[in-house]
């Protein structure tokens, strides 16, 4: 562990609250490729990173891709025209390589990190930190035993360079260009983001963790994820997000992409705190092998729009895929989120439970999908969405669709809307509790069954965040 | 009806000049309708300007998202000319379900064959061709000021523009009807379109029950219907409304629904879902005063290539309000349902219990069950919910009849009955029940019992 890490806990305790995240430096990138979007942006940034042909030529055809694709305002929000794609920066970066040891990181890069907290929490469990400094990874700090296991933990630039034989295979696979117009955008400017391997059997005992932040005004931040288990290999992948908060929108549009082979199980964790100003527009999706487990945990309580629904396609016998999802959306916010899961092997179980809370004018939606074609047998789906609603202006809605072929699946789909009850509020009251406390008493409550499922250091976190986003919306 | 005369067949070839799509059609259609007043004349060449300009569905609109779009083309359907007596004459015949009833309608392709007068003073029980002249101010007031508005436009412009029958119900204020009314719409020859209209006005306190069945006269006949019903339940209403459809299998049909439920009115609407090779209903509530309560169920048991796209909305518009609807789908060979069901509870809507429930039953391998059940809560102070299931029938229940020397088949029938028995229980007219249950057991067999199912 570096000596560094050491002298600065005296500054902050572990970095829970929202503000810590509201400070920026001053912009000073080495590169730089302007704003807008063309193909020559494209090939800057492959220039940049020095890729290969390939990774070139996928970038090029990505951005026909997303050119050619209209903005899906026909079921989704009409805010996503306020996207103005030819004002936003497509890449920056300090032009450092990845480096290894603490002493590397330019300086005021350490200080963001340190007031982010992550040397703390690296002390505490983590066992390598790849932390996102816009667009390249700064940080990157493996623990011996994980490398010497095979694990491989490297940004997406050094993944495609340097282990092209493993990642090239997977890489689009899960999640095609064409999937939708912001994985295609996503496909034509990645950069950043965290390439994950782990070798058959290896059991990743402590989580893998990245931390990602935008520190420039209007600069999209495209990372990249692909995480590749190999038979029998367990790991867990967490990613928090905090931003500064700037006066003009921003725009977050990652691809993660996930590999299970058989046997393998993969937890990604997500604890998405964007700043209210970023259309935070996320494809993610897993591939389940036979008897393999995909489960995506996904918090969201940030961001003006986000637009996520975590999917699995349950691609071999056996395969288990999960989502775990809670939603805040605060005055202004729309949390668009849900999950997919694409049955497409005998005996395949999956399970969704979304839980949403809108305050303010807030509105959380549930989109979901689930598919189990007809030659399939025994699959199985189970899907709860609860909504809680907390002031008479907010706003919750629920879109699932549940298309199921032939006698032999079954699913069950159900959600529920509520308020949390006078009652209630009345009984805490009367035990001493002011109302605001009975109400944030009660909405842990109502997510408590679901953040019992994080690890302990963001359960605690996220209880922190959900008061902190309570405060003032009762009375 | 199958010693439907053939005689209808044969002499209705499809005339270019009364061809649904084509304007020469419309202005055929609208030179038969003597009694209509300037107003309806007028609604009805606006709506058919809206049906040109409207676009056909596409499987890339939301509203028909699951469905299949392929085939609703309206070439080759035209308007009905006048019927043989030897076909009135079995369809008479065949329009006589319920020994007691308050008042009757019988309808073949549109056309008035058989009405009982209604004893009661200041009710109307009149054909809609009657009351455009005699109600002509009551009939503005409602008609088709309400519309679902579900995906399905084009065709309601359609139907407003082509429409010339229905039934026309309406009952004044505190009386109380409990017999059924009833109305018979028959669908007669090769390529008849038929477009049905019902409107049931129930004034303040009002109680009332009205039937529809719509039926073919023939089973090999491809027909287009395109019905709508709409229900007004004036405050302190009570209406019950059951649509049975069991068009042949042949027919396109669209069945675009609404309720419109004032200050502690009660509706419930039951739709059974039998016929056409391809149904779309629309069911649009719309809860406009405090304490309206409606109920919604459907059913529907389709077999070979059928598929039944229902697409309902229940809008919660006023505080204090309760809806509840109950899809229900059993379904065989490569049939397929889409249900697509939306609560939306306006802001001020208050103290709404809105609940919203889809149930498929897959009874083969290659039926395929679609469901988007979806909620837009804008209030805060509801009970929502909704819940959708797809699966098979209970292995262990199915043992379990086996085991006592029942078929396979037999087994099935009869677990299918009881999966809808939460609807059918619902049916307080006993005659209709009994009905119901020979139809739902008719798409067991590939030929039609004489009996019900315990014969």
């Amino acid at each position: 562990m570096p000596a560094t890490i050491e002298k600065e806990t005296s500054s902050e305790s572990i970095a829970i609250d929202r503000d810590i995240g509201n400070f920026k430096y001053k912009e000073d990138y080495s590169y730089d490729a302007g704003t807008g979007l063309s193909e020559k942006t494209v090939e800057y940034i492959s220039n940049v990173k020095n890729e290969e042909e390939w990774v070139r030529d996928f970038r090029l055809k990505a951005l026909k891709i997303f050119e050619s694709k209209p903005t899906p305002t026909h079921w989704a929000s009409k805010d996503l025209e306020n996207i103005d794609y030819s004002k936003i920066r497509y890449y920056l970066s300090k032009g450092q390589q990845p480096s290894r040891t603490w002493d590397e990181v330019p300086d005021d890069v350490k200080e963001t990190f340190e007031r982010l907290g992550i040397p703390e929490q690296e002390r505490k469990f983590l066992a390598g930190v790849e932390a996102q400094f816009d667009s390249e990874a700064a940080y990157s700090n493996m623990k011996t035993k994980l490398a010497e296991e095979g694990v491989i933990f490297v940004g997406s630039t050094e993944g495609l360079k340097e282990h092209p034989e493993i990642f090239r295979k997977f890489f689009g696979k899960v999640i095609p260009t064409g999937d939708n117009k912001f994985s295609a955008l996503n496909s034509a400017v990645f950069s950043g983001g965290s390439f994950i391997y782990v070798p058959p059997g290896v059991h990743v005992k402590q989580p893998l963790q990245a931390y990602f932040r935008i520190n420039a005004e209007n600069f999209g931040q495209f990372e990249r994820t692909l995480i590749i288990a190999d038979e029998g290999s367990e790991v867990t992948y967490m990613e928090g997000c905090t931003a500064p908060k700037f006066e003009t929108t921003t725009l977050h549009s990652a691809v993660v992409e996930l590999v299970a082979m058989k046997g393998a199980r993969i937890q990604y964790i997500t604890v998405q705190n964007w700043s209210e100003n970023v259309f935070n527009l996320v494809t993610k999706r897993g591939m389940a092998m036979e008897d393999a487990t995909i489960k995506w945990i996904d918090c969201n309580i940030g961001s003006r729009l986000t637009m996520k629904y975590p999917g699995v396609i349950l691609k071999g016998r056996g395969a288990r895929g999960e989502v775990l999802s809670i939603a805040l959306a605060n005055d202004g916010q729309h949390q668009d989120t849900g999950a997919k899961m694409i049955h497409a092997a005998n005996d395949t179980t999956s399970n969704i439970i979304a839980k949403s809370i809108s305050v303010g004018t807030g509105r959380s939606s549930y989109r979901g999908l689930v598919q189990m074609p007809k030659h399939l047998k025994n699959c199985k789906n189970n899907t709860e969405c609860d909504a809680l609603l907390i002031n008479t202006n907010s706003r919750t809605d629920t879109y699932p669709a549940i298309n199921v072929r032939g006698d032999g699946n079954s699913v069950q789909h159900e959600a529920s809307v509520s308020k949390v009850s006078a009652e209630q509020i009345f009984y805490m009251q009367q035990r001493g509790l002011s109302e605001a406390q009975a109400m944030s008493l009660a909405v842990n409550g109502f997510v408590n069954d679901l953040i019992r499922e994080f690890p302990m250091e963001y359960s605690v976190e996220l209880k922190r965040l959900i008061d902190l986003q309570m405060e003032g919306s009762v009375g | 009806m199958a010693n439907a005369n053939t005689s209808t067949l044969e002499r209705e070839s499809p005339a270019a000049t009364n061809s649904i799509a084509s304007t020469e059609g419309f202005d055929h259609g609208l030179e038969r309708l003597e009694n209509a007043p300037q107003w309806l004349l007028e609604l009805k060449r606006s709506q058919w300007r809206e049906f040109l300009a409207l676009p056909m569905p596409t499987p890339k609109a939301e509203a028909w998202r699951f469905a299949r779009t392929g085939n609703l083309s309206l070439e080759g359907y035209q308007l009905p000319t006048d019927l043989p007596d030897a076909d009135k004459k079995s369809v008479l015949e065949s329009s006589h379900l319920f020994e007691s009833f308050a008042g009757k309608m019988v309808f073949a392709n549109d056309q008035l064959l058989e009405q009982t007068a209604a004893t009661q003073e200041g009710l109307i029980w009149s054909p809609l061709s009657n009351a455009m002249s005699e109600h002509g101010a009551l009939l503005r007031k409602f008609f088709m000021t309400f519309t679902p508005d579900l995906g399905s436009e084009k065709f309601q412009a359609l139907h407003a523009a082509l429409f010339s029958n229905g039934s026309f119900l309406y009952v004044p204020a505190g009386m109380e009807v409990s017999l059924p009314f009833v109305a018979y719409h028959t669908a007669c020859g090769q390529g008849t379109a038929v477009f049905p209209h019902t409107l049931v006005i129930a004034d303040a306190g009002a109680k009332v029950h009205l039937v529809d069945i719509f039926q073919s006269a023939r089973k090999d006949t491809k027909n287009f219907a395109c019905g709508m019903a709409s229900i007004f339940a004036g405050p302190g209403a009570q209406v019950s409304y059951q649509a049975i459809q069991e068009w042949n299998l042949e027919t396109l049909s669209f069945h675009l629904n609404t309720v419109s439920a004032e200050r502690d009115s009660n509706v419930e609407t039951i739709m059974v879902s039998l016929g056409s090779r391809q149904a779309r209903n629309e069911q649009h509530i719309s809860l406009n005063g405090p304490g309206g309560n409606v109920d919604n169920y459907s059913l529907s048991v389709p077999i070979g290539n059928q598929e039944v796209d229902q697409r309902t909305l229940q809008s919660h518009k006023a505080p204090s309000c309760r809806s509840n609807l109950l899809y229900k789908n059993a379904l065989q060979d490569d049939s397929r349902t889409v249900f697509s069901g939306l609560i939306k509870v306006a802001e001020l809507a208050q103290q709404t219990d809105a609940y919203q429930t889809n149930r498929n039953l897959l009874l083969s391998n290659s039926a395929e069950a679609t469901s988007l059940p979806g909620l837009e809560i804008l209030a805060n102070d509801v009970k929502c919910s909704h819940g959708a299931t797809s699966g098979k029938l209970d292995e262990e229940q199915l043992y379990y009849l086996l085991s006592r020397g029942i078929s396979r088949k037999r087994a099935q029938e009869l677990l299918v009955f009881g999966f809808f028995e939460e609807i059918t229980s619902q049916l307080e007219n006993e005659e209709l029940r009994e009905h119901l249950n020979s139809w739902i057991g008719r798409k067991f067999h590939a030929t039609p019992p004489t009996k019900n199912l315990e014969g």
